[in-house]
C-alpha cells in the first residue's frame, strides 16, 4: 500500500546569471525558501535527493544547511537530475519509510553552447572531432523533419519564443523579462536552420528546492500542500531518435516522452483533457510544439492552429503551456530546470502566481523534461 | 589527400564505402561498435547512395572537441566555415548523420537524392559527407 504525496513547500532561487553565488549557493537558498515556504526548519528533513550537471554534489549542501545526519544522495542524471531527485524522494515517502523528504536541484553552466565528449555518450571520437556532437542539432534535425511532415511553419516556432518572452515579462524568477517581438525572433542570427537565436534557450544558472511529505505530516503541519498524483521517468525505447545519435534506425520506434506520458496518465487516473496548465520542456521552440503531441495533448500538425489562435497562452482558451516562459526564458539550469517547471505548477496550483495565475480553477498540473541521452521525465500535480 | 580521421569509418580503395555492422538479428547500425560490443556484429559495407532525410545548418563555431577551422590556436569565431549537415536514409539499412556538400540550404528538401563522397576537413584530416547523387554514379547503381 503506497502513501499519498504532497509538495508542502517549494522555493526557487531566480534562474539567469547570478555572479556572487556558485550553484551550490543558489541550491542552498533555494531549500531555505522551501523550508520557510513549509514552515519547517532543516533538522526536521529526514532524507534529501538532489544534484546539478556541472555545479558540484548536493550532499555538501549540508555544511551550509547544518550536519543533522540525514541520508542525502547525489542524483547524477543529467537533464533528468530534478526529475530523478523528485521520483526518489516520492518513492521515499510513499513507502511509509519517510514523513519529510527534500529533492533539490541546481546548476551554474559556462556560457554559450553545451560542449560533450563523445566517449561519456559512448560515441566515437569523430562525431565530436567534426562537429556533429551539438544538442542543438539534434532539435533542428527533429523539428525540420516534423515540419515537413506535418505542416508546422517557422512562424509557428516564432510563436512559442514570443510567448514565452511575454509570459517571462510577468515572472519573477525569469532570466529574459523583456517581450521580443515576432520580427526580431524570426530575423535574428540562424543557430542551426530552422531554428533562429530566439528560439533557443540559453545554458543558466538557478536552483529549485521541494519539500515532500506524507498526508498525515502535512495535515499536522496544517501545510498548503498539493498531492503528487503520479511521477514517471523512462529512458529511450529501441529505435528512438534521440540526441547525439549517429545512426538511426529505418524503423520507426517509440518515444521516451510518448512512454512517460502515457504511464504518468494511466498511474494518475486522469487524461490530457483533465489537464489545468502544463509546463513541456522547450530547449527550443521546435521541441515544445513536438512536445504537446508527444504528451498527448493534440495530434501532430494541430499546433499550427493552437499557436496561431493563441491557445497555449496564459488565458489563451485551451491549455497555458510554460507558464514561467519555460526554458526559453528561465535559460536551462540542467540540474534545475525539471524542478522550476514542478515548482511553477506548484505555483500555479496554490494560486499564488501572481500576473502569470491561469484563471479558473485549476486543478492538475502537467509537467515534462526531456534531456541527452534520451529520457523524459513526467509528473502530474493535484489541487484536491 | 589527408588522413581518415577514423582509420574504421570508411573502406578503403576507389570506391569507399561508410562502415556500419550487421547485428545477429539482422539489424544495420552505424557506426560499427567497438570493443565487446562489436562481438558477433559483422562490418557492414553501408550503401553509397540515399536520400535526405533531415537537414540543419550549422551556423557558429562549436566548442571542444570541435577539431575543424576556426578551433585551432589563433583561431576564432571568423575562421569558421558554416557547414550543412542531416541525416541520410540508406534504404533498407540504416540512417546516418553526416556532412551535406556541394548543396545550398534553400536546395535542401525531403527525400533527396545523395551519394557518399570524402571530403577535407582541416590540414591532416579527412571526413565523410554526402552531395547530391550525380547522373552518373545513378545509372550505375
Amino acid at each position: 500500500m503506497s502513501e499519498n504525496v504532497y509538495i508542502i513547500g517549494a522555493g526557487i532561487h531566480p534562474f539567469g546569471r547570478t555572479d556572487s553565488r556558485s550553484g551550490r549557493e543558489q541550491g542552498v537558498y533555494a531549500v531555505r525558501e522551501a523550508l520557510s515556504d513549509a514552515g519547517l526548519e532543516w533538522p526536521d528533513i529526514e532524507c534529501a535527493y538532489g544534484g546539478s550537471a556541472a555545479a558540484g554534489n548536493a550532499d555538501i549542501m549540508v555544511n551550509e544547511l547544518g550536519l543533522t545526519s540525514l541520508p542525502f544522495t547525489n542524483v547524477a542524471n543529467g537533464c533528468a537530475t530534478g526529475g530523478s531527485a523528485l521520483a526518489a524522494s516520492q518513492q521515499a515517502i510513499a513507502s511509509g519509510m519517510y514523513d519529510l523528504a527534500l529533492a533539490v536541484g541546481f546548476d551554474k553552466h559556462p556560457r554559450g553552447a553545451f560542449n560533450a565528449k563523445p566517449s561519456d555518450y559512448g560515441l566515437p571520437e569523430w562525431y565530436g572531432q567534426t562537429g556533429m556532437m551539438l544538442t542543438t542539432q539534434f532539435f533542428a534535425l527533429k523539428i525540420q523533419r516534423y515540419m515537413q511532415l506535418h505542416g508546422i511553419s517557422r512562424t509557428t516556432l516564432g510563436r512559442v519564443a514570443e510567448k514565452a518572452f511575454r509570459n517571462g515579462t510577468i515572472t519573477p524568477h525569469a532570466w529574459r523579462r523583456s517581450p521580443v517581438d515576432l520580427d526580431s525572433i524570426m530575423n535574428a542570427p540562424m543557430i542551426n536552420d530552422p531554428l533562429t537565436k530566439y528560439m533557443f534557450c540559453s545554458p543558466a544558472e538557478g536552483a529549485v528546492a521541494l519539500i515532500l511529505a506524507s498526508e498525515k505530516k502535512m495535515k499536522e503541519l496544517g501545510a498548503d500542500g498539493v498531492k503528487i498524483r503520479a511521477v514517471s521517468v523512462k529512458t529511450r525505447p529501441p529505435n528512438s531518435f534521440e540526441v547525439f545519435q549517429a545512426g538511426i534506425s529505418i524503423e520507426e520506434g517509440g518515444k521516451p516522452t510518448v512512454l512517460a506520458s502515457k504511464a504518468a496518465f494511466e498511474k494518475a487516473g486522469v487524461g490530457p483533457e483533465d489537464i489545468s496548465v502544463a509546463q513541456l520542456q522547450d530547449t527550443e521552440s521546435g521541441a515544445e510544439i513536438m512536445h504537446m503531441a508527444e504528451n498527448g495533448f493534440c495530434k501532430d500538425g494541430e499546433q499550427e492552429e493552437w499557436l496561431a489562435n493563441g491557445w497555449t497562452e496564459i488565458g489563451g482558451g485551451k491549455l497555458p503551456v510554460n507558464t514561467d516562459g519555460g526554458c526559453l526564458a528561465c535559460g536551462e539550469p540542467i540540474g534545475a530546470s525539471g524542478l522550476r517547471q514542478v515548482y511553477e505548477n506548484v505555483t500555479q496550483l496554490r494560486g499564488r502566481a501572481g500576473e502569470r495565475q491561469v484563471p479558473g480553477k485549476v486543478r492538475f498540473g502537467y509537467s515534462h523534461v526531456y534531456g541527452a541521452p534520451g529520457l523524459s521525465g513526467v509528473a502530474i500535480l493535484e489541487r484536491e | 589527400m589527408g588522413e581518415k580521421i577514423d582509420p574504421n569509418l570508411w573502406s578503403d580503395g576507389a570506391t569507399p564505402h561508410l562502415m556500419g555492422g550487421r547485428l545477429p538479428s539482422g539489424q544495420i547500425v552505424f557506426p560499427m561498435p567497438t570493443g565487446d560490443a562489436a562481438e558477433g556484429v559483422e562490418p557492414y559495407k553501408l550503401s553509397r547512395r540515399g536520400t535526405l532525410w533531415s537537414w540543419t545548418s550549422q551556423g557558429f563555431l562549436p566548442k571542444e572537441p570541435y577539431e575543424g577551422p576556426g578551433s585551432g590556436p589563433g583561431e576564432g569565431p571568423p575562421d569558421f566555415q558554416p557547414f550543412l549537415l542531416g541525416y541520410v536514409e540508406l534504404p533498407g539499412e540504416v540512417i546516418v548523420e553526416s556532412r551535406i556538400v556541394d548543396a545550398k540550404l534553400e536546395d535542401l528538401h525531403l527525400g533527396m537524392e545523395l551519394e557518399f563522397c570524402i571530403v577535407p576537413f582541416n590540414a591532416r584530416y579527412d571526413t565523410f559527407a554526402f552531395r547530391p547523387a550525380t547522373a552518373s554514379e545513378s545509372k550505375a547503381a
